[in-house]
């Protein structure tokens, strides 16, 4: 069995077993983020390592290399409510099960992206899946704090619009 | 100095809608001394109510009232309970409308005769002489502020205007420039110019791009002749055992129930409320519901043959920068069948903000094929297809009894399934999209798909037959003289143009008409 399939990633060897995914489980209730990524989020109703797969699975669908796990975690930190978490133990459950079936510990232990993508994409048409999907495309492209990342100015009224301001500063035409 | 109308009052002019149409038709017949009600079902906001946030604005004025949707169109797999993306709020959808103001070309006024027989297609004449609309064109493009009309300038093009411009001179297209658009290019009628913000989807917050909402309303109001009531729905419309209109049933905005009596009644609620309003009014007189004799009411629903091209180039474009429609390539508009289709299109550029182009681009998809055009959103141009599609008697509004409103009326279900036409448009205007942006050095193109429906049209056509249509050339339903239609919804035919000026120049002209038969004590 290959090391890619045993899904020991070279941070998982690095720093064994307190690694999760896309984030740490600090103690009771806390994700956070890896190395010097300054961010936690606490989590109420959902288990760490089920908010820690889900941040997995939210850069796995949505995948921006620069942008960073805490917006992720924003994205999804709405499913930690009473009346989601059940319903999320249960997808993340059986994404771990899926992941178990073919030959890995959990779907965290998934070295490659690619390999996670495939487990993925067999699932895509589940509610689970879907309800996540979903949330995403408001939960990470709709926080203000992302829009720089990608060049996006956001209003500009407050500024006076864009008539002194290279609405028409094209050079390279 | 709003004017206050009694609810027995049974010689007003009931306007149920306040956008393109109704507010337009509102305000003419107030200027000449008509009395009106205008019942609105949205509330009331004005430019600095207006948020530039793409999913702010939308849950401020977007209409979210449940509907259902059907038919093999993919708005109905990726926004089910949205068929379309209108508005609710006093001033409708000209709160949100791009502003591009074209008018039909003469040919499209005559479908049937140019097009001649399309197998599946529902095409009619219009009922009108397009000689006799170009007098209430330029009253409508006077009224509006329209660039590139009446001696008024054109607006500056922006950065995916230049990209565009450029890309489409590379393939030799000549009619390309930026656009007749009800945007003030200069300090017109009290408002101010265009200052280049973008979010022309949201509300102008300058009050440059016109809307009913800060110009027909307030100036009907100022006559003392025209009283709005807004968030008030109307349920059903009340006849006569004459069959005449005699008033409406309306949810005020404490939520009861009241009757306002009328004279005349003008449905202006958009293509898929009026049609719903006249199914939802049935009668064991009208089991069909009113002004249906013809079977017509909801059917021949039209969207415009819609798309989406964007394309990521290796440098930055900018593209929400500025006027969000900034320009467009008009050669295609033309009847030229040899191209594989009848009727034309035109491409006007788009842009949408970061949330909305990750809603919008391939609803649905995901991972690295997907994120990696938005990583290039900066570097992204884009341009939106607006071409004539075939009316058809199965894309059609019905009522859906299964799911009701927050008022327990039945919701209307949108159904609607692409014409062999319209794909082959689409398809030719998605490679020439491509082709402009190729032309300028496009790394990668995205051919997107409809969103949800903007020009919702045809679902009370006009006729010359009472058999064929529900209204007649001046939007009076066939079946019933004191009842009109004063919306996109009397559209014969939907040409390739965006349709707000074509709406208004009928809404002027309906007005002279219902005055004029008010006078001569004809309804």
């Amino acid at each position: 069995m290959s090391l890619r399939k045993q899904g020991m990633t070279r941070r998982q060897l690095l720093s064994q077993s307190a690694l999760i995914g896309a984030g740490f489980a600090i103690g009771s209730g806390f994700v956070a983020g890896q190395a010097q990524a300054n961010w936690a989020l606490e989590v109420e109703h959902l288990k760490p390592e089920t908010m820690a797969t889900l941040i997995q699975m939210a850069r796995d669908i949505y995948p921006h290399d620069q942008v960073g796990d805490q917006f992720y975690a924003t994205a999804v930190k709405g499913h930690d409510s009473a009346e989601a978490a059940p319903g999320i133990e249960d997808g993340v459950a059986a994404l771990n099960a899926a992941a178990k079936n073919l030959g890995y510990g959990r779907y965290l232990d998934i070295g490659w992206e690619r390999d996670r993508v495939d487990l993925l994409r067999s699932l895509e048409d589940s509610a689970f899946f879907q309800q996540i999907r979903g949330g995403l495309v408001t939960g990470l492209y709709n926080q203000k704090a992302v829009w720089p990342i990608f060049g996006y100015e956001g209003e500009s009224f407050s500024e006076g619009g864009y008539i002194d301001r290279g609405f028409d500063d094209i050079n390279w035409l | 100095m709003t004017a206050p109308f009694e609810l027995s009052d049974d010689s007003v002019v009931v306007v149920i809608g306040t956008g393109a149409g109704g507010g337009v038709l509102a305000n003419e017949l107030a200027q000449k001394g008509v009395s009106v009600v205008a019942l609105e079902a949205g509330g009331r906001y004005l430019p600095e109510d207006y948020i530039n946030d793409e999913w702010d604005s939308f849950g401020q004025l977007a209409w979210t009232d449940p509907r259902t949707t059907s038919g093999d169109w993919r708005v109905s797999k990726d926004f089910s309970g949205l068929p379309a993306w209108i508005v609710k709020a006093v001033g409708g959808t000209t709160t949100h409308w791009a502003g591009a103001s074209l008018r039909f070309q003469d040919h499209e006024w005559k479908a049937r005769t140019t097009y001649g027989d399309t197998a599946g297609a529902n095409l009619l004449d219009w009922p009108i002489d397009p000689r006799e609309m170009d007098d209430y064109y330029t009253r409508a493009e006077n009224k509006l502020g329209v660039t590139r009309t009446g001696g008024r300038a054109g607006l500056p093009g922006n950065n995916n205007f230049k990209v565009f411009e450029k890309g489409a001179r590379a393939l030799g297209y000549e009619e390309v420039h930026t656009g007749r658009m009800a945007i003030n290019s200069a300090d017109y009628d009290g408002r101010p110019a265009c200052q280049q913000t973008g979010f022309c989807f949201q509300g102008c917050k300058w009050g440059a791009k016109w809307s009913t909402a800060y110009t027909d309303i307030p100036n009907g109001e100022a006559t003392g002749n025209l009283e709005v009531r807004e968030r008030c729905h109307v349920m059903r419309i009340e006849h006569n055992q004459q069959g005449k209109v005699t008033g409406v049933v309306y949810v005020d905005a404490e939520g009861n129930q009241q009757e306002q009596k009328a004279r005349v009644v003008c449905v202006a609620g958009n293509s898929i409320e009026s049609p719903r309003l006249l199914l939802n009014s049935a009668s064991s007189m009208f089991p069909d519901g009113l002004a249906n004799s013809s079977g017509q009411v909801g059917r021949n629903y039209m969207r415009h043959v819609t798309g989406s091209v964007y394309a990521v180039f290796d440098q930055p474009v900018r593209m929400w920068r500025g006027t969000t429609m900034a320009g467009i390539i008009q050669d295609e508009a033309i009847n030229d069948p040899s191209r594989g289709f009848v009727g034309g299109y035109e491409l006007e550029t788009l842009a949408l903000g970061l949330p909305f182009m990750a809603a919008f681009l391939d609803p649905g998809a995901w991972g690295r094929e997907f994120t990696t055009a938005l990583d290039h959103y900066e570097n992204m141009a884009g341009m939106w297809i607006v071409g004539e599609d075939m009316p058809q008697e199965t894309n059609r509004i019905t009522l859906n009894s299964d799911v009701t409103d927050q008022h327990g009326l039945p919701v209307a279900n949108v159904h609607f399934s692409d014409h062999p036409n319209d794909i082959a448009m689409r398809d030719h205007a998605y490679r020439q999209g491509i082709a402009v942006y190729e032309a300028v050095g496009a790394t990668r193109v995205f051919p997107t798909p409809p969103y949800p429906s903007t020009h919702n049209l045809g679902t009370n056509r006009m006729s010359s037959d009472p058999r064929d249509g529900v209204v007649n050339a001046h939007g009076q339903s066939h079946d019933i003289a004191n009842l009109f239609v004063s919306d996109g919804s009397q559209f014969t035919t939907g040409a390739a143009e965006n349709p707000t000026l074509t709406i208004v120049a009928l809404a002027i002209r309906q007005a002279e008409f219902i005055a004029a038969e008010l006078g001569r004590q004809n309804i």
